[in-house]
């Protein structure tokens, strides 16, 4: 039980963020209007997802250090949750895409789509698709456990420009592109958000993120049970 | 004597392009053909549609170019190598190899374009500049991928499932880069800062190359 404390914690945030985050009042934006509460949803999705991706890379190195297969199940895991929680993560914001900025009926799906967030998004989940088709195409476990490592932490590294600098060079329909008056693209908390949805979006963010943790170590203990002669424990 | 090893491994390669000159005559005549296709279709495309079509041909052109450098390898020559040189030696022979081919098929793609679909470049000297970087730039990511792909032991298509979301952010800039030789105007600054990202990217790249290889190398 004693180890278990951040799965109460998880499930805690996640009632608090769903209750407070429909119930408590935010400030009436034009056009946002009460859409502005999926803050607390869609947005934790993103950080979830670059959390996972970076325990996923963390891991890659962790195996080439060690060649201990444990850490190679790990990586996939993780990266397989994160994939899932950038899939939620474009879902919501279709949602409320669909609502604010397709407001204008001449306005094409085509259109939206040309965001740097969204593309850098895209380009994450391609990356992440193409982690497994290159782990499907081997047979030998450790020729795929050392060549997966080795392209998640390249393709990783590519990965960081197009999301962290890319977004802060061009413009966006995001709040935070550059030359508008809303801060950074990273959502300057303590500047853009109002102090009431603050004490909501923290503790989502956590509890999403416990709860992304919290998925992959039931998929990995899961794997680690199948392939226990494989690990030789 | 790193440099003198490194020295030697491509001019081995620059050798077997003289010996087998179907690959690079393979090469010269996919680009030509390429180009012609889209002469017939298109003609006169206005700056935009250029731009892109020319770096997608690029890229395609790369994935053809760059693939062979470690699929032509067998497992015996790749033993060979091992026992006289150091990975981190082959990589940069191989990545040094694959720019100075890839800066050589841009620059020949370039003056085909502008043959056959026009040229909507105001800045000439400029655009040349940004295709050197972008041909450097995509024969670096494309020589990883060829590497990581040869160990799967896969044909052409799993490089481009792999390098293709890998080298989009460094296309996305090369575009962007690109409309400023279209006499776009731009915040002043903003094409030295992009340069130099794309530059910036470029070490990145084989940075990771040299810390990576290794690692792919022994079995």
């Amino acid at each position: 039980m004693k180890k278990n404390w951040w799965k109460i914690l998880s499930l805690l945030l996640l009632i608090y963020t769903v209750i407070a985050g429909f119930l408590v009042a935010v400030p009436d934006l034009p056009i946002i209007h009460q859409s502005i509460r999926n803050l607390y949803f869609h947005v934790c999705m993103w950080f979830g997802m670059m959390i996972l991706f970076i325990i996923s890379f963390v891991y890659s190195i962790k195996y080439l250090r060690g060649f201990n297969l444990r850490n190679d199940i790990y990586a996939q895991h993780f990266a397989a949750v994160g994939t899932f929680f950038g899939i939620l993560g474009y879902i919501t914001g279709s949602i409320w895409a669909n609502y604010t900025w397709l407001t204008d009926q001449s306005q094409s799906l085509g259109t939206v789509l040309k965001e740097p967030k969204l593309i850098g998004a895209a380009i994450a989940l391609l990356i992440y698709g193409a982690y497994f088709v290159l782990r499907g195409s081997f047979t030998d476990m450790d020729k795929k456990a050392r060549v997966s490592a080795v392209y998640n932490i390249f393709a990783f590294a590519m990965l960081f420009p197009s999301i962290w600098i890319i977004p802060r060079l061009v413009g966006s329909l995001h709040p935070g592109a550059p030359g508008s008056d809303s801060g950074n693209p990273a959502l300057n908390a303590q500047k853009d958000l109002d102090a009431g949805m603050r004490m909501i979006f923290y503790p989502a963010v956590i509890g999403w993120t416990l709860l992304g943790v919290w998925i992959a170590t039931l998929k990995i203990r899961l794997q680690l049970i199948k392939d226990k002669t494989l690990l030789n424990e | 004597m790193m440099t003198k090893r490194i020295f030697t491994l491509v001019s081995k390669d620059v050798l077997l392009e003289f010996r087998q000159k179907h690959t690079f005559y393979g090469i010269l005549l996919y680009i030509a053909s390429t180009i012609f296709v889209l002469y017939l279709s298109i003609d006169k495309p206005d700056a935009n549609v250029w731009n892109g079509l020319f770096w997608t041909i690029q890229l395609f052109i790369c994935v053809n170019a760059v693939a062979k450098s470690f699929l032509q390898e067998s497992r015996g020559r790749m033993l060979y190598f091992y026992s006289v040189a150091s990975p981190v030696e082959f990589i940069v022979a191989k990545i040094v190899y694959n720019l100075v081919l890839m800066i050589l098929m841009s620059l020949i793609s370039l003056l085909m374009f502008s043959v056959f679909l026009d040229n909507p470049v105001d800045n000439a000297f400029r655009f040349t500049g940004i295709v050197v970087l972008g041909g450097a730039g995509i024969s670096i990511v494309f020589t990883l991928m060829s590497a990581i792909a040869a160990k799967a032991q896969q044909n052409a298509a799993l490089i481009a499932i792999l390098g293709f979301p890998v080298i989009l952010p460094q296309l996305l800039l090369l575009m962007r880069l690109s409309k400023s030789a279209f006499a776009e105007v731009f915040r002043e600054g903003m094409v030295l800062q992009m340069a130099g990202l794309i530059a910036g990217l470029d070490v990145l790249v084989i940075a990771m190359a040299v810390i990576l290889f290794p690692y792919l190398w022994k079995d």
